[in-house]
């Protein structure tokens, strides 16, 4: 039995230390908002924070996590998250949308660091995130337009 | 129109197309037959005839006002990503005067009857850029019906004549006695005011949300991680399945091994079905790791052994050969032996995997009285429920489907087998319905699991007389049919000709004095499939930069060259005037490495045209911008549109740059995103859109942005660099540096 905390909460969890945390989120803890795309960290949908550092959870063991508070899309609050989804909302953002959840994960990690991105950060940050419909276009101006409102 | 019959087993004619159906040897059931008498690219032209605009009055089956002034809009579409939620929402909320705040959506259950797509017949499905086209009149209808319903039961509560009434935002109100109510407080006295078979639909000037920027309806739940895809479903007591497919198409079953499998911790079953080995596990992962642990021996004798390299190399010979001709007109043959010049042009085209964002997975759960119940990103409803009633041994009505937010699928989850549910069901059969199943494939799975844009090759030659005119165009297109081998062959292959391969290049809209379209139907044993905008994909690169090049032989701007042979299209002219000048391309300049490069294309009834600006440098190609017009009739929801354009140049940029599904021995190469990577952030070139104004019906934008990137970047880096790259995905690697 291992102990996470996800979404400021602790759980007990009854898995292999080696399962990655993206199963143990979606089908131990019902944390279904985070996505399995690709299972090898080359789409981002399945991305979460580790001390709000975002990580990709299908290449993150349960068994390493230890301590660290995780937060998902399902969890996850404050001045820079709120400022991102309204952005998202206001732009619409999303399409078919299974990997925004990923995207708003990054985003928020970015703008938590590096609150004026330029257009090459942004680039560096979110190039990870795969979005199949292609909706990079708003996604760039509505992490500009999140991190206006935060200024 | 599609005629679908499900007959039972006993009843059911030996067809040669039956078990290719149903997804595999060894499914004794029911058979499907599905046939067309209409080609539906050609209904849609047709979308603001009678048929559509007869529709009746049902707003019992598209809405429901609850008592809290909810407005729940049924919407019978799949909605994978294109908005079709908001934009067929919208229509209806138009007419009824509702408050948008309180529109929500609810996927409409499986009934072909109330469902189905008006322009597949008694089919219900998503798929050709249908939805808002063949829903157009019937959600006006169904709001306007309910509107009038209210109106009557306001009247008869306060006893005034109804023509005094008027609606807005969600209420009703009479002026003259100042009396009002919301929506929700007249539901239930609406609810017994007989149906209007004839309400009065408003003037376009009387539109409130049409044509208007909305805001999504699933932008909240899809921003929030509350948004419900078939991948999130869960039921109680529910198991996950992964299967062991054939490592080659038409590989089966041979011996399996399934000791280690069993013995890895929360597997609790391994079962044979057709199309491989499923592990039944607790949770996904342990599922995946007891597949990895699986020992499975393949009989490969019926298997496709080729590598597509092979494949192409026999497409080459066969473009040799004289095809079934799909069009013609005059002696193209005798006018271009009679030319000032002749150019010759190959074009070939990869398979191409849809890679939707969420891989194909499926729940399906077992009631108590033996009826079935199908959590899914369902596309083809009334096929998926035959095909998995049949699997089941069931009737079709004791299978309930409930369609779910899909994660993308760019045509991947309309498949005429039905594939991941019939297989989905054989697991439900093989294990007895003790728990609910979700199936779920792996990207691996969904990469490797075929049904791709087929492999294609184009031949051309064309003739041009002294003053650049063409005089004659010989096209000769070889690739796999997608419907040949399909239940679909039979009504809607005429005379050896798939139009779905054919469509775009065969009906081309250029005014060409003599012509000869020829098509060989290849035969192979790699699935394939409709990929966002199916024949579009590959016809439209191979006439747009056969124009080009053309215009270029002929000294002529490829603008003028084209709207010269296009006066009988005034719609394609139009959106090729609007893109040109928005992207001032009478200004442009050209060479040492920039470009402007324009296209063209109609499909599905809708006009796009674009401008892609380039930077070529060395063998590196940056897409620095792209400007869009598009005409697809009235603009229900002009953001939404706009939205689909810029998705589709993100989605399509990447099989014009990189991405092909190869075969190694029959192999599939390509397995995750490192090997066929779609397009990322950085190099997201800038996309304007422009939509023409227009009151003609509206037709879709789900596809129709595709077909004219690859030909406008094809084209621009010719104008850059001197440098004609024909092929996808370009070859990049031969341009040189300027």
């Amino acid at each position: 039995m291992l102990k996470l905390n996800v979404d400021g909460v602790s759980h007990d969890v009854d898995a292999d230390p080696d399962m990655p945390l993206l199963w143990a989120l979606r089908d131990h803890l019902d944390k279904t908002g985070t996505k399995y795309g690709c299972g090898i960290a080359q789409c981002g949908a399945c991305t979460v924070h580790l001390d709000g550092q975002p990580v990709r959870s299908c290449q993150t063991r349960i068994g390493d996590v230890g301590g660290a508070k995780v937060t998902t899309i399902q969890g996850v609050s404050g001045r820079v998250a709120d400022a991102v989804q309204t952005a998202w909302r206001s732009l619409d953002v999303v399409q078919c949308g299974y990997c925004q959840s990923g995207q708003i994960m990054s985003a928020i990690g970015l703008l938590s660091t590096t609150p004026k991105p330029s257009d090459a950060e942004i680039d560096g940050a979110m190039d990870g995130n795969i979005c199949r419909c292609g909706t990079y276009q708003r996604v760039r101006a509505a992490i500009h337009e999140a991190a206006r409102s935060l200024a | 129109m599609l005629k679908v019959r499900q007959t039972h087993p006993e009843a059911a004619a030996p067809r040669p197309s039956r078990r290719s159906f149903l997804g595999g040897a060894g499914v004794a059931a029911g058979a499907l037959v599905i046939g067309f008498t209409l080609d539906p690219a050609k209904q849609v032209r047709a979308a603001a005839g009678p048929d559509l605009s007869s529709a009746p009055a049902q707003p019992n089956a598209f809405v429901r006002i609850a008592a809290d002034d909810t407005v729940t809009v049924l919407i019978k579409h799949l909605d994978m990503g294109q908005g079709n939620t908001t934009g067929l929402a919208t229509i209806l909320a138009d007419e009824l005067d509702a408050d948008w705040s309180r529109v929500r959506v609810a996927f409409a259950p499986a009934d072909a009857k109330l469902y189905n797509n008006l322009l597949m017949g008694p089919i219900q499905g998503t798929g050709g850029s249908t939805a808002v086209a063949n829903s157009w009149f019937q959600l006006r209808k169904a709001g306007a019906a309910a509107r009038a319903m209210l109106v009557s039961a306001a009247a008869e509560k306060w006893s005034v004549p109804a023509s005094e009434i008027t609606v807005s935002n969600g209420t009703v109100r009479h002026l003259a006695s100042k009396r009002e109510e919301r929506f929700g407080a007249l539901a239930e006295a609406a609810a017994a005011i007989p149906v209007p078979q004839q309400p009065k639909l408003k003037d376009p000037s009387q539109w409130v949300h049409i044509g208007k920027k909305l805001p999504r309806l699933d932008s909240v739940a899809k921003t929030n991680g509350t948004a419900i895809y078939s991948m999130d479903i869960r039921r109680p007591g529910q198991v996950t399945a992964v299967v062991a497919h054939a490592p080659r198409f038409g590989g089966t079953v041979s011996k399996v091994d399934d000791k280690a499998a069993r013995a890895v911790p929360g597997v609790i079953d391994v079962v044979t079905i057709p199309t491989g080995v499923a592990v039944i596990a607790k949770d996904t992962w342990s599922a995946m790791k007891g597949r990895d642990a699986l020992s499975v021996t393949w009989d490969e004798r019926a298997a496709e052994k080729r590598s597509s390299d092979a494949i192409l190399a026999e497409y080459r010979e066969t473009a040799k050969r004289p095809g079934i001709v799909a069009s013609e007109k005059g002696d193209p043959a005798a006018a271009i032996a009679g030319s000032a010049k002749v150019i010759e042009a190959e074009f070939t085209f990869p398979y191409l995997a849809h890679a939707a964002m969420e891989p194909l997975n499926a729940t399906i759960e077992r009631a108590a009285d033996g009826s079935y119940d199908i959590y899914a990103g369902l596309q083809f409803q009334t096929i998926e429920q035959a095909v998995a009633a049949a699997t089941l041994g069931v009737t079709a009505d004791k299978v309930r489907l409930h369609t779910q937010w899909a994660g993308g699928s760019f045509g991947r989850r309309a498949t005429p087998t039905a594939d991941y549910i019939a297989e989905a069901a054989s697991i439900m059969k093989a294990t007895g319905g003790k728990a609910p199943v979700h199936l779920v494939w792996t990207r691996e799975d969904d990469m490797a699991g075929g049904y791709y844009r087929p492999m294609v090759l184009h031949t051309l030659k064309a003739g041009i007389d002294a003053k650049g005119a063409i005089t004659g165009w010989q096209h000769r297109m070889v690739g796999k049919s997608i419907m040949i081998g399909s239940p679909f062959e039979a009504m809607l292959v005429k005379n050896g000709v798939d139009s779905t391969t054919v469509e775009g290049a065969s009906d081309t809209p250029y005014a060409i004095p003599s012509y000869r379209f020829e098509v060989h139907n290849a035969r192979e044993g790699v699935p394939v499939l409709w990929w966002r905008s199916v024949g579009h994909t590959h016809t439209a690169q191979a006439m747009e930069v056969f124009i080009d090049e053309l215009a270029h032989a002929a000294g002529a701007d490829p603008l003028a060259y084209r709207l010269g042979m296009l006066t009988g299209a005034p719609r394609l002219s139009g959106v090729l005037k609007l893109a040109a000048e928005k992207a001032d391309w009478a200004n442009r300049s050209g060479g040492k490495g920039q470009g402007l490069g324009i296209s063209a294309h109609e499909s599905f009834g809708s006009y796009v045209a674009m401008v892609a600006d380039i930077t070529a440098d060395g063998s590196h190609v940056k897409v620095n911008r792209i400007v869009a017009a598009v005409d697809v009739g009235v603009a229900v929801n002009p953001d939404v549109i706009r939205a689909q354009v810029e998705g589709s140049v993100g989605f399509a940029l990447s099989s014009v740059l990189r991405n092909k599904i190869t075969l190694t021995d029959g192999v599939v190469q390509e397995k995750n995103f490192d090997a066929y990577e779609p397009t990322r952030m950085s190099e997201m070139p800038v996309v304007e859109v422009h939509i023409v104004a227009s009151d003609a019906a509206p037709t879709g934008i789900g596809e129709p942005g595709v077909p004219v990137i690859a030909p406008a970047i094809s084209n621009a880096i010719f104008a850059a660099t001197g440098q004609r790259l024909r092929s996808l995905p370009l070859d990049l690697s031969g341009l040189k540096g300027v």
